[in-house]
């Protein structure tokens, strides 16, 4: 029963207005104007009048154009043949593939039971010894990438999304610059990772509503496999790009705003997206696993879009210098993982930081023109080695290799004792012959 | 059920609009009914202009549509009272989620309510009043057991004026629909009772002589609380910090610790994750009171982050009433709210789509009051029997940019008589508990001397002045006696206020410990020191703390401890000479 209506009565930004009736709230139209068609969804009902989002914008539609209710909701196809493939924010196809038209799910659906939820327990491997080693991912967690503008985030992604250890990677890019789409398609595919990848991409030049929707498409995706037993890994970047969307069409539709122009169920918008990462019980059960990025405007950490996501995430990853921050830097969820992996990880982690620490002060006395005693001139070694062997996001070692190669850095640097390493651990993991 | 229908005629995002045909009360719960699938979507009115009222729908709204009937209730939102509470799991509106799990699978369904209580368990009853006695709401007809306490049966608190018993069931095994009594009004018409009853949340329950000045100390087991910043049976205390500061952590040591007999956590719009911990290791932890597992004594409301906003607002007032309730019995209950800014957050968004005038942040004119009015439901009652009741309220606020100064904040700090502000200086220095001792502030009385307790701050204070003053002037600009009181607000610091959460014999500590151990540290803050240098000074505290953190990490009572403490007192004597500073005459008096 699709009802048709040749008569919009308000046009404001990308939200029109049609008295009809019989219409559901969040249902989807079809709005053709003379550059094409647009799908549309319904966001309030006031009497007869009907408010709508216009994915593709409100430029160029017409008061008789033509508004053709679905009488659904948004859908997403979610089945294997959308792996290696590419799509838009309103799920057509980005790349040259056909349209997927099977195995239609709603998005944006209701959330996890928290009884039927499980401490989660493994790690996620990255090859990258500053998470692996430091901050470790575990499946089922929810972590930001705080950054400013100019950092190489979408390159960590990308490194993230060939080295990871999971079954399924979901890519939700939101108002990307053109460059940086083609750098994930490009890097993607010639490693090989694109097989194993559903992106959905929305690019600075698309309809702001389509950048809404990425986010809920890649969860609604993910959340289909993982049911299926699949540990999959979302990446969401930015997710800055998302809330000033968010912001663009709730100031268009008069709602008061909170903080800076933010609405205010800015929190309850990104937790839903957020919650969405989940550890399934039982043998078919799958995860979800969410890394997003999240630049911070001015590289203020309390600008309400990090710190909403702050209090939301179990932790985040400071992306400064082109490198993981040790410090600021945290995973909430390393504890449930750590004292497993190996039995010197966590005494390791400890050590490691606590001396890059005393290198940091030190290097801050050099500066100031102090002299250096030889204990100083052993953590400026060390303060050298561990940034060029540790924290060089173009390393790709496993675990085992970042501890073995983090004994081997303080080997070459200190004395066992100046280590503050326990006794036993040094007498079984320090390098023989050093 | 009302005979007043109605349909929608607006949605808005939480918020639907309906034209109603008959009466409507304020507060009242109805059901939107969705045609095509017969899913009805519990909702409750928030304002009324003419034949139109609003209602903020606890679920998705997804697929309400224009002309969608509702059916009103003629109740509003209410809690099932009675027993099998303890233990429960529920959603912001009295819904368990395991049951749920079990009808849903793993997503929450909409449009799914279930009993609260178990309908089907056989409770063993037994009468404490008999056939002609006069009862009024709230007074006890007898009893169930329920886990380690006798569970009261008492008159429903909406009963107004007094009743007679008609008759009684004197014992024997009933389930919560079962008649147990009956009662009647002057007029005689007779009303029969339950294990159980309904009582609307919104509403605090007034079944007490008089409210009473919160006196006895509730201990938590965290020095730097219990000493320092002392929260009482009754009391309110609120823990706002910015993320990452460690409140959930501060609430969950708190909700297995303290001395209370039930323990009602609100997982208020937080991670869900978070709560899963709660369920998962609670039923692992004894309870040191009763020897009986911690689950046993708790209830969690969880309406986590992704969970519907208005249900949100609702669950804080679920889990007072519970908390209420058992408060009736004569019991000490602890209610968590983590976090209040969440259930703020959640006004903020009703009343931005009631497109009424914003106040500061956006946030309700009337967020200040409805706060209050919250945190007035905590305190100590004399009941009608003589005896007294407590709820203690503590809020997690989860302020904007860690900022204190937002409205949220500021609207808590008028109500509660405590305040353990958490800090981002200290947690990242893992100071834990992050809780900042000069900042912070507590109006109630604690287990220890005051004099000795206002002794000890003054040293912190002016250790943290001296640290201050430091930084610019340097160690050589200060003075020896100044240095000796920076070591030793540092030493205090370390050793007392703060606390290994990991270490089995720190993670805990009895009063007991708290005094015996206090005294040494006081004896140490108040003696006399005389060293050649402030390096050797330095050393010498850096040896003081490393010996008295062994001792915090042994067993009370020990031999260990014991050994312990003989090597922490012999090095205090070495290094004191003998004299008492000023300010610490109280010592005499045997403190």
């Amino acid at each position: 029963m699709t009802k048709v209506y040749n008569r919009i009565e308000n046009i404001t930004g990308s939200v029109i207005a049609v008295n009809a009736t019989g219409v559901k709230n969040e249902e989807l139209a079809i709005v053709t104007t003379r550059f094409g068609k647009s799908l549309a969804q319904v966001t309030k009902i006031d009497g007869e009048r009907v408010s709508l989002q216009v994915f593709a914008g409100g430029r160029g539609i017409s008061t008789d154009d033509e508004v053709r209710f679905l009488g659904r909701t948004m859908r997403v196809a979610a089945s294997e043949s959308m792996l290696g493939r590419i799509f838009d924010g309103s799920g057509t196809a980005r790349d040259a593939g056909p349209e997927i038209e099977e195995n239609q799910v709603s998005i944006g659906g209701p959330s996890f039971n928290p009884a039927r939820r499980i401490i989660p327990k493994n790690m996620i491997r990255t090859g990258i010894p500053m998470i692996d080693l430091f901050n470790t991912l575990v499946v089922s967690q929810k972590l930001p990438i705080f950054s400013s503008s100019g950092e190489p985030y979408n390159e960590l992604l990308a490194r993230i999304a060939m080295q990871a250890e999971v079954d399924i990677i979901v890519l939700g890019g939101m108002g990307l610059k053109y460059d940086d789409y083609l750098y994930f398609k490009e890097t993607l595919e010639d490693g090989g990772a694109l097989t194993r990848t559903v992106m959905f991409v929305h690019t600075a030049s698309d309809p702001t509503v389509e950048c809404l929707m990425v986010p809920d498409m890649s969860l609604a995706v993910a959340e289909e496999f993982a049911m299926k037993g699949k540990n999959v890994l979302v990446l969401l970047t930015d997710m800055t790009n998302f809330a000033d969307a968010m912001k663009e069409l709730a100031i268009t539709q008069e709602q008061v705003p909170s903080n800076r122009g933010y609405p205010g169920d800015l929190y309850s918008q990104l937790a839903s997206r957020y919650e969405k990462a989940v550890d399934i019980e039982g043998e078919n059960g799958g995860s979800i696993t969410i890394l997003a990025v999240t630049t911070m405007p001015g590289d203020d950490v309390t600008h309400p879009v990090p710190d909403n996501t702050g209090y939301i995430t179990e932790g985040q990853f400071y992306l400064k210098g082109g490198r993981i921050e040790p410090f600021g830097s945290l995973s909430r969820l390393k504890q449930q993982v750590n004292g497993t992996t190996r039995k010197d990880h966590r005494t390791l982690m400890d050590a490691m930081i606590k001396l890059y620490a005393a290198y940091k002060d030190t290097a801050e006395k050099k500066s100031m023109g102090f002299n250096m005693s030889a204990w100083d001139e052993k953590l400026l070694q060390y303060g050298a080695l561990f940034e060029k062997q540790m924290m060089d996001l173009n390393i790709n070692i496993s675990l085992e290799d970042a501890l073995d190669r983090g004994w081997e850095i303080l080997a070459t640097c200190f004395a066992k004792e100046e280590t503050g390493i326990k006794t036993d651990l040094i007498a079984e993991f320090w390098p023989k012959g050093m | 059920m009302s005979k007043t229908k109605g349909v929608v005629i607006g949605v808005n995002g939480n918020m639907a609009t309906i034209e109603v045909s008959g009466p409507v009360i304020m507060n009242e719960v109805g059901y939107i009914v969705l045609p095509e699938t017969k899913t009805r979507l519990k909702s409750e009115v928030i304002r009324i202009r003419g034949s139109r009222c609003q209602m903020q729908v606890f679920e998705s709204t997804r697929d309400v549509a224009y002309g969608n009937e509702v059916e009103f209730t003629g109740e509003l939102l209410v809690a099932e009272l009675g027993p099998g509470l303890l233990g429960q799991i529920y959603d912001g509106l009295q819904n368990p989620l395991p049951e749920l799990a079990e009808e849903a699978g793993y997503f929450l369904q909409r449009g799914i309510y279930l009993a609260p209580l178990n309908i089907e368990k056989k409770w063993d009853f037994k009468a404490s009043l008999k056939v002609g006695d006069t009862v009024t709401a709230g007074d006890y007809i007898g009893s169930v057991p329920e886990n380690s306490f006798d569970h009261k049966i008492m008159v429903p608190f909406q009963m107004q004026g007094s009743y007679t018993i008609k008759s009684i069931k004197e014992s024997g095994s009933f389930t919560i629909r079962e008649t147990i009594a009956e009662i009647t009004d002057e007029r005689g018409e007779s009303y029969p009772l339950t294990l159980s009853f309904y009582w609307p949340v919104k509403r605090a329950v007034t079944n007490y002589t008089e409210k009473v000045k919160p006196v006895e100390p509730m201990i938590t087991k965290i020095r730097i609380i219990d000493t320092f910043l002392p929260v009482s049976k009754g009391g309110t205390f609120c823990t706002p910090g910015p993320f990452g500061a460690g409140k959930t952590v501060l609430q969950q040591q708190m909700s297995r610790n303290s001395d209370v007999d039930v323990v009602i956590i609100a997982a208020c719009g937080e991670r869900a994750g978070e709560v899963v911990e709660t369920l998962k290791e609670f039923p692992e932890l004894t309870d040191p009171k009763t020897g009986r597992s911690l689950m046993e004594r708790t209830i969690i409301i969880c309406n986590t982050s992704s969970m519907p906003v208005a249900a949100r607002e609702a669950s804080v007032y679920t889990a007072v009433t519970l908390a209420e309730y058992y408060r009736q019995m004569g019991l000490d209950v602890l209610m968590l709210a983590d976090s209040t800014s969440r259930w703020a957050q959640a006004m903020r968004e009703m009343s931005g789509r009631l497109e009424e005038i914003p106040g500061e942040e956006a946030f309700p004119a009337y967020l200040e009051s409805t706060i209050a009015g919250f945190y007035e439901r905590a305190g100590a009652v004399k009941l009608k029997n003589g005896s007294i009741g407590t709820i203690t309220i503590g809020g997690a606020v989860s302020p904007a940019g860690g900022n204190f100064e937002e409205p949220v904040t500021q609207a808590t700090l008028k109500v509660v008589g405590n305040f353990l502000g958490l800090s981002r200086e200290r947690s990242d220095a893992r100071k834990y508990p992050a809780i900042h001792p000069v900042d912070s502030w507590s109006k109630y009385e604690g287990i220890i001397n005051p004099e000795a307790v206002a002794f000890a701050r003054r040293i912190l204070y002016r250790g943290i002045e001296i640290e201050q003053m430091m930084k610019v002037v340097g160690e050589e600009g200060t003075s020896d006696d100044d240095y000796l009181l920076y070591l030793k607000g540092e030493f205090f610091d370390a050793v007392y206020l703060q606390q290994n959460g990991f270490d089995p014999a720190d993670a805990s500590v009895t009063p007991e410990r708290q005094q015996y151990v206090f005294n040494h540290v006081i004896d140490i803050l108040a003696s006399g020191m005389q060293f050649p240098t402030k390096e050797e000074s330095r050393n010498q505290f850096n040896r003081l703390r490393m010996k008295f953190l062994d001792w915090n990490g042994t067993m009370w009572q020990t031999p260990e401890f014991e050994q312990r403490e003989k090597e922490v007192v012999s090095m205090v004597k070495e290094m004191a000479d003998g004299s008492y500073l000023a300010g610490s005459e109280f010592l005499k008096r045997g403190n």
